[in-house]
């Protein structure tokens, strides 16, 4: 390296651009929380059912087989457009019920497929569940994903 | 080893080894269950050993940079460690806070409960006791090692280290914000997740690596440190921003597009100038130290990270590209080169290099040491180019075609077959290697090459 460019210059680059970085991405980020909040999630309330349903997702581990967003385990279907992919996503009470059925079929014991466990589900943690999937499906996700196959 | 205190980083070591091979027991049973779908289905599902392999994956790996840094910082600072009692009760806490994340995985307890249940956000879902665990110990592990180094000599290495490991701790404390808004819950999550890989880690990655070149190769302090800046100003100028490239489908503005496609690409920049330093210096170096095994494991880690962060990265980061890509076994592909090469290797040539000193024992079992480095590598590899093949076609099949999620999986078997195959290598490397830092053996398994004279 030529030697204009000294250790200690090395370094106070380092430390100067790495602070500016960081100030225009603490920046961006304010601006895309406001834009979260108030746009692109906002076509839906952000219910006590959907809260709940975000917990039972959380509680079961759904994320170590499922991907939602695209993101998760690569194990089992996308779930962020499955209210879509089941035609369900403007019928709060049949996406209940579809999911209800679902959740209770589980696991499907076929030899050589894989297996989703059975999660023992009050009624209202399922109506949660399917509130929330709703919820994330209807985020403004910029076109994702390409198909409804997720 | 020249300082009493160093000897703590091998208590470090050892709790790390014996995660690491859990970790790769449990990703040899995830692999398997993709190829015998129905096995242990309802005993143990798949969500629960992966939870296994992944987080095995992350403590392992603090855990040798926290011994790694143990091992270093008095030799870059000529002194002894502050407190040798509080390293260990540092290692006590984050070996019984894993303990008690193992336990609450595998039994479901407290299902739902904020203290002791299970969090479910993919990577940190340890109950929120384990993480404020976690807290404490990176606390008492920042406040030794800080008052460690203000007392003796300043080095880059001793700096950059500092930096990365405050700012990774730091960061963790986005591991306790989970807000009920699932796009800004996914936001802040890459907070911890990508700027620990994509920044953070890649401070402590350099700052080793400096380490053991300088260690190995006997170059010149001067050349190595101004490397060193220049390196790490390299991957937080584009790491920071980088974030971007998870910022394209989660509910964030469209402008990420934009940035995280740019600045990511920037990302290569430091793995390619870490692989190229590592073999100037090597060049250059005029030092033969005999402990050969450290040396190829600082070299293959870098040239791995190269590849799997770099351009296994650059792959899918276009956001072009990332709109079909994104969550397909091509990330998989990615995530296990990446990590394997970039901290795995790194950990192992930390080991490979520290270990003898610290049983006071020439460098030995090279040859099986070496042996395994290949097991390893060859297997990751392989299991690399498979995944990427699996995630190619998945990728046209399902998000070009349209088909079925379920029908494409059916139609990749093969793959996760072949998958599994190279898992074995992987696990036998893995398990050879610890043996070969273990278990002392008289003789080398065949003749070593000549061997000069150690000098340090
Ligand atoms: C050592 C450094 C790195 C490690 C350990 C690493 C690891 C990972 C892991 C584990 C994931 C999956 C996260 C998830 O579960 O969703 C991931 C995703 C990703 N990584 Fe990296 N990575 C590294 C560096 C890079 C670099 C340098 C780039 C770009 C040049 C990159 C580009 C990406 C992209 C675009 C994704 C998202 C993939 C998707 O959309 O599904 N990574 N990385
Ligand atoms: C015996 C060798 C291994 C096998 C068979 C294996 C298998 C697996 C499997 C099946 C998954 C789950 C993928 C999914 O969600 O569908 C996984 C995830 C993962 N494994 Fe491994 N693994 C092995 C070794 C490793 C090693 C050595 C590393 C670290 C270098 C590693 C890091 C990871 C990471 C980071 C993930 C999460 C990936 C992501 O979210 O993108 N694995 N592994
Ligand atoms: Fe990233």
């Amino acid at each position: 390296m030529a030697e204009i460019l000294t250790k200690s210059r090395a370094r106070n680059i380092f430390y100067g651009g790495s602070i500016f970085f960081v100030v225009i991405f603490v920046l961006l980020t304010v601006q895309s929380h406001r834009f979260i909040v108030k746009t692109s999630t906002a076509g839906m309330e952000l219910s006590e059912a959907v809260v709940l349903g975000k917990h039972v997702w959380e509680r079961n581990s759904c994320i170590n087989c499922h991907t939602i967003h695209g993101e998760g385990a690569y194990f089992a279907p996308e779930v962020g457009n499955v209210m879509t992919r089941w035609d369900v996503q403007d019928e709060p009470e049949e996406a209940y019920e579809m999911l209800d059925g679902w959740m209770k079929s589980q696991p499907s014991g076929v030899e050589g497929r894989r297996q989703m466990p059975f999660f023992d589900l009050t009624e209202e943690e399922t109506r949660g569940l399917a509130e929330f999937l709703r919820w994330a499906d209807q985020t403004d996700t910029q076109g994702w994903p390409p198909n409804d196959a997720g | 080893m020249k300082y009493q205190s160093q000897k703590v980083a091998y208590a470090y070591f050892l709790c790390a080894l014996g995660l690491f091979a859990i970790q790769v027991l449990g990703g040899l049973l995830a692999g398997w269950i993709y190829v015998a779908p129905n096995f242990l289905s309802e005993l143990m599902p798949f969500n629960v050993v992966r939870m296994l392999h992944t987080n095995a994956l992350v403590v392992w790996l603090l855990l040798g940079f926290f011994g790694g840094a143990y091992f270093l910082l008095p030799e870059e600072s000529e002194r002894e460690i502050y407190s040798v009692n509080l390293a260990y009760l540092q290692l006590a806490i984050l070996v019984v806070g894993t303990l008690g994340a193992v336990v609450t995985y595998v039994f479901n307890l407290f299902p739902g409960n904020w203290m002791f249940g299970m969090q479910g956000r993919e990577f940190i879902e340890q109950p929120t006791w384990v993480k404020l665990g976690i807290l404490v110990a990176a606390l008492i592990f920042l406040f030794n090692v800080t008052m460690t180094v203000l007392a003796g000599r300043k080095t880059a290495i001793s700096n950059v280290l500092l930096v990365g490991l405050w700012l990774l701790c730091l960061l963790w404390v986005f591991a306790f914000i989970n807000p009920n808004n699932l796009s800004l819950d996914k936001m802040y999550w890459w907070f911890v997740i990508h700027l620990w890989v994509e920044a953070t880690w890649e401070l402590v990655m350099a700052a080793i690596l400096a380490f053991l070149l300088l260690k190995l190769t006997g170059v010149d302090r001067e050349v190595v440190e101004k490397w060193l800046y220049v390196i790490v100003a390299t991957a937080l100028f584009s790491g920071i921003l980088g974030t971007g490239h998870h910022f394209y489908w989660i509910g964030t503005p469209g402008y990420w597009q934009w940035i995280g496609s740019i600045f990511s690409t920037f990302e290569v920049i430091p793995f390619f100038l870490m692989m190229s330093f590592a073999f100037v210096m090597v060049w250059k170096g005029r030092r033969n130290h005999p402990n050969k095994a450290a040396l190829l494991w600082s070299l293959g880690s870098s040239t791995v990270a190269f590849f799997g962060a770099g351009v296994w990265g650059f792959l899918h980061t276009l956001h072009g590209v990332n709109f079909y890509s994104h969550g397909t076994q091509i990330t998989a592909a990615h995530g296990h080169l990446a990590f394997f090469g970039a901290y795995v290797a790194l950990n192992l040539a930390m080991f490979a290099y520290a270990i003898p000193m610290l049983r006071q024992k020439a460098p030995y079992n090279q040859v099986l040491n070496m042996a395994s480095f290949w097991l390893m590598t060859g297997g990751m590899a392989f299991m690399t180019f498979v995944l990427t093949f699996a995630g190619t076609i998945q990728t046209h099949m399902q998000r070009v075609l349209g088909e079925d999620f379920m029908s494409v999986q059916e139609g990749l078997s093969l793959f996760y077959i072949m998958r599994f195959g190279s898992g074995l290598a992987v696990a036998i490397g893995a398990l050879l290697f610890i043996y070969s830092m273990l278990v002392v053996r008289k003789r080398e398994v065949i003749a070593p090459g000549n061997l000069a004279a150690a000098e340090d």
